[in-house]
């Protein structure tokens, strides 16, 4: 077998310097009922070849989003990522190496990781951000925990906007903790209404902006009650590009940011991996979850970069850690800081902007649709229409059309807003993709 | 065309001093770059990539303009590649020279396994698009879910987690939601043995459940009697890993799933250490109630320095109608079915581990992996990966101290530092002094029921040469340190990219991020 490099002769060797007859001695402690006297019932090894052609035949399945106008989002963003970025991830150095647990020979990965938290306490105007979470749904969850951490409060209020898959991840989560969650009823312009369910029990309200129905909000009133109650602001973002054109949660009185970060540097590939993004105020970094990279000095005196504040975490404290949280999302990071060194200011910005001109354009084309209402007030590039029937139906009638038209708002949340699709344009999206979607969608709704 | 030798020295001189060494003027070493950091290097108004500038009228953000500087320099392509590749040959990887860290499994990643995560059907196809247009994706979510329960003898599985310790979060949460729905909610201790890995404790606090630990006998596995009387009517779980942290095989593991049984109670099994029996034996038939598996260590995704996993948990009958959404149902014609909800079909589960259904790209590498080995290869892996630690071990004893000499080890060979003894040299030192003879040293102090432990994993995937090389490399440090060359261990390493760091300073003045020396330089744009 080509990953095996071992020959009968080594074995055969290696039996005599270890002493024992045959490998069935060296698993001489398992019970003998337990011992499975040959192969499981499953095939037998394929080369190179063969693997292709049975993974190429389910792949060749799917319908990939480069190939139809696709207009999906709702958590998941399709961009261009350049190729540079794919290329450095796969370098032995990055794709093969471990968590930099021995530090004088884990640099690359150190350093990459000190400019990834640098570059996320920016693009969300924080003062710190970690090495990364498994997503943006794990980093909501830990997020709520780590808010009742700080404020030994066990309420945790969620506005009508958050992803309703993020509020499940979040539920899941704080029902065996003793959290209690309070889930505001879905709404396309509804934040704030947060405020009203802030009470002396409340240790923190999780808002999202853009929301998953696309709307943004300007949080800062938000940050005011909570920070009067004594509890802390949450702010989620599923789409990182909208950073470079709308205000940062920093900037509007976040405590914690929670956020996805696919967006840059990573492909769609069905839902994962991802990276989550997860920021702080400088003072609340010791309740913080995950790895940190930190700098140092060697012996010789010369800058340097260990893993940091480990006293927080799992293999130091076990019972007592901040998170059960070891793997997290290093290539995915790795992917997000080179895309991000490449994009720099400038480039994030352009893309930005182009992000929300294409979704201008969807919103102008689909507004002209009779029986089509455009329901989000201010977006950036994903906004939430009412159609005339239920959107799953109109959904799988434009993919039979080849169009990929959006995501049904009850895909996320069964039977509920049963006629609101939700649309996503970026970079990726042409004109014509577009006038696909506009076209596709008055013929099936007529 | 020749080059012109005349009046070039073509041998080096002999020098005074042969111990001369002296700092370079900038910071580099040979091939090693002295590399700055983006912040210090890259420009607010450069990038490397080409878009276009766009006019655009603003109204439909609300006035939630972004104006101020963001604090994100730009590299163009050249640059950029320069500064990664600079960075990426400061790191030691698995395809440089063996990686034995001890319950970390650091193997072989082969290349087609990345190759088939990239086919644009399984990457750039969006978790929410119409079922009928990835049907594909939902096969190879069923083909995996069909290997991964096939191996392991038990009859469902939950794929979503995202790594071995969501993995453990998600088997708990089963244990949890089956004893509420058993009326049984009672039960809030979930015992641990003292060698656990740190996540089994923190996973079982995590989720509300107060731990309670389980000693440990002499040779190194569970202490049946003493797990017999801390079991009782509080108890929800235990969580006991097999092959265990020490490298041995829990030979009373049936006994104690009877009584863990017997008590009420579940038995989660830590996966982390499947690769010492995949193919050989199936957690199944030990009576395992849950395990996670990390597709990151048995089946070979890569770790890429410290993520992304993946850990899909097995299940038994009992808890299997309490898996997490959401998962995929074969109508056994060639077409399946994303079930998103979490009720229904005699289903009641206990919720949702994160948003879409979990780490597709390392389902398709371990896939990948699997049908390349198929049936028989995987049970080569798990006997190759056994008798190169057992070989390490025979090998090694000769100079160090194995914590459990009596009988065979499984993937991975303990030792502790009772050789050390005398010399005034620890673990650590020992550790470092590998890395100048250019190895990544084994996993160090862990598990923390062994003094000064070293646990050693080679993987199946060495050659007989690489083990060789490396168990000479030790056994002549541990010559050198008996001899008391206290100054290899103490200095060490001299010959990395970096010496010894200074992890004390990083933690009591911690500096988590870049900032710019005076305040303005940011807003200088």
């Amino acid at each position: 077998m080509r990953y095996l490099p071992l020959t009968d002769a080594d074995r055969r060797d290696m039996l005599s310097v270890i002493g024992v007859e045959g490998v069935d001695a060296l698993f001489a402690d398992v019970p003998q009922s337990a011992r499975l006297s040959g192969p499981v019932d499953l095939p037998r090894r394929a080369g190179e070849l063969e693997v292709e052609r049975r993974l190429g035949a389910m792949a060749a399945r799917n319908v990939t989003a480069g190939s139809a106008p696709f207009f999906c989002g709702a958590g998941a963003y399709r961009h261009h990522v350049p190729s540079t970025v794919d290329h450095l991830i796969q370098r032995s150095e990055y794709l093969t190496s471990y968590t930099p647990y021995q530090p004088e020979i884990s640099q690359g990965t150190l350093q990459a990781l000190y400019e990834f938290q640098t570059q996320v306490a920016n693009l969300l105007g924080m003062e710190v951000a970690n090495a990364s979470m498994y997503d943006g749904s794990t980093a909501t969850a830990e997020a709520v925990m780590m808010a009742t951490r700080v404020t030994r409060r066990k309420k945790a209020v969620l506005s009508g906007g958050l992803h309703p898959q993020y509020v499940h991840t979040t539920e899941t989560l704080a029902h065996v903790a003793g959290v209690r969650t309070e889930r505001l009823t879905p709404a396309i312009d509804a934040e704030a209404a947060v405020i009203e369910a802030i009470d002396p029990d409340t240790a923190c309200v999780v808002v999202q902006t853009p929301n998953v129905f696309g709307t943004a909000t300007d949080v800062s009133a938000i940050a005011e009650a909570a920070h009067r109650a004594g509890a802390l602001l949450i702010v989620v973002v599923t789409e990182a590009v909208s950073l470079g054109l709308l205000k940062a949660p920093g900037a509007m009185g976040a405590d914690i940011v929670a956020a996805e970060g696919q967006s840059i540097g990573n492909p769609l590939t069905f839902g994962g991996p991802y990276v989550g993004l997860f920021a702080c105020t400088d003072k609340l970094v010791r309740q913080m979850p995950g790895r940190l990279a930190g700098e140092t000095v060697d012996a010789d005196g010369r800058r340097g970069f260990v893993l940091t504040l480990s006293t927080r975490e799992q293999h130091i404290r076990r019972d007592k850690a901040t998170s059960n949280i070891c793997t997290n999302s290093g290539l995915c990071a790795l992917a997000f800081t080179i895309h991000m060194s490449l994009l720099g200011e400038t480039g994030l910005r352009r893309m930005a902007r182009i992000n929300h001109a294409q979704a201008k354009k969807a919103r102008d084309a689909l507004a002209a649709v009779p029986g089509v209402e455009i329901l989000t007030p201010r977006f950036f590039n994903e906004f939430a229409v009412q159609l005339p029937r239920p959107a799953e139906g109109v959904v799988d009638a434009l993919a039979a059309r080849g169009v990929l038209a959006g995501v049904p708002y009850s895909r996320l949340e069964p039977g509920v807003m049963d006629d609101v699709l939700l649309v996503a344009a970026t970079e990726t999206t042409t004109d014509e993709d577009i006038e696909a979607l506009r076209s596709g969608l008055a013929e099936v709704t007529a | 065309m020749s080059m012109l030798n005349v009046g070039r020295p073509t041998a080096p001189e002999a020098l005074p001093d042969n111990d001369y060494k002296h700092p370079t003027l900038t910071g580099g070493r040979g091939l090693l770059q002295d590399e700055a950091l983006i912040f210090e290097m890259g420009a607010w108004d450069k990038t490397g990539v080409d878009l276009d500038e766009v006019d655009l009228d603003l109204s439909d953000l609300g006035g939630l303009t972004r104006d101020e500087a963001i604090g994100l320099p730009g590299l163009s392509e050249p640059e950029a590649m320069r500064h990664y590749v600079r960075l990426s040959q400061k790191n030691h990887a698995i395809d440089l020279a063996i990686y034995p860290l001890g319950s970390c499994t650091m193997k072989h990643n082969p290349r087609l396994n990345e190759r088939m995560a990239r086919l644009p059907g399984f990457a750039d196809v969006h978790p929410l698009q119409p079922q009928s247009t990835v049907q594909g994706a939902l096969q190879l979510m069923d083909s995996l879910a069909h290997w991964l329960k096939t191996l392991t003898g038990m009859p469902a599985v939950a794929l979503s987690p995202k790594a071995g310790a969501h993995g453990e979060l998600c088997g708990l949460l089963a244990i949890r939601a089956a004893h509420e729905a058993k009326g049984q909610g009672h039960r809030k201790t979930v015992l641990v043995p003292t060698s656990a890995h740190g996540t089994n404790p923190a996973t079982a606090a995590f989720v509300g459940y107060r731990v309670k630990e389980v000693a440990q006998t002499a040779d190194g596995r569970v202490d049946v009697a003493d797990l017999a009387g801390k079991l009782g009517p509080d108890t929800a779980a235990i969580m006991v890993t097999n092959p265990n942290t020490c490298g041995l095989f829990e030979r009373d593991v049936v006994e104690i799933a009877r009584l863990t049984h017997e008590a009420g109670a579940y038995f989660y099994a830590d996966g982390a250490n499947f690769n010492a029996i995949v193919g050989r034996v199936r957690p199944g038939d030990l009576g395992v109630d849950a395990m996670h598996i990390n597709l990151h260590k048995t089946f070979s995704t890569p770790h890429g320095g410290g993520g992304p996993g993946a850990g899909p948990v097995v299940l038994s009958e009992a808890l299997a109608p309490f898996a997490p959404a959401p998962w995929v149902v074969s109508d056994g014609q060639g077409g399946f079915r994303l079930e998103e909800r979490e009720a229904g079909e005699a289903a009641q589960a206990f919720g949702r581990m994160c948003v879409f259904h979990g780490q597709m790209g390392m389902y398709v590498r371990a896939l990948s992996y699997m049908l390349s080995h198929g049936s028989d290869g995987l049970r080569q892996v798990a006997e190759d990966a056994v008798l190169n630690a057992n070989y390490l071990k025979a090998r090694l004893e000769t100079e160090m101290t194995a914590a459990f000499p009596e009988g065979p080890c499984m993937h991975e060979a303990l030792f502790d530092d009772r050789w050390l003894d005398g010399t005034g040299i620890t673990t650590l030192d020992v550790a470092k002094a590998l890395i100048d003879e250019g190895f990544h040293p084994m996993t160090m102090y862990f598990p923390l029921v062994v003094r000064g432990a070293m646990l050693i994993e080679p993987t199946e995937t060495e050659p007989r040469a690489e083990l060789d090389r490396f168990a000479e490399a030790l056994l002549a440090l541990a010559r050198a340190a008996k001899a008391g060359e206290l100054e290899r261990f103490k200095g060490a390493p001299y010959h990395a990219p970096l010496r010894r760091l200074d992890e004390t300073r990083a933690a009591r003045q911690p500096k988590l991020r870049w900032r710019p020396e005076s305040p303005t330089a940011l807003a200088a744009e």
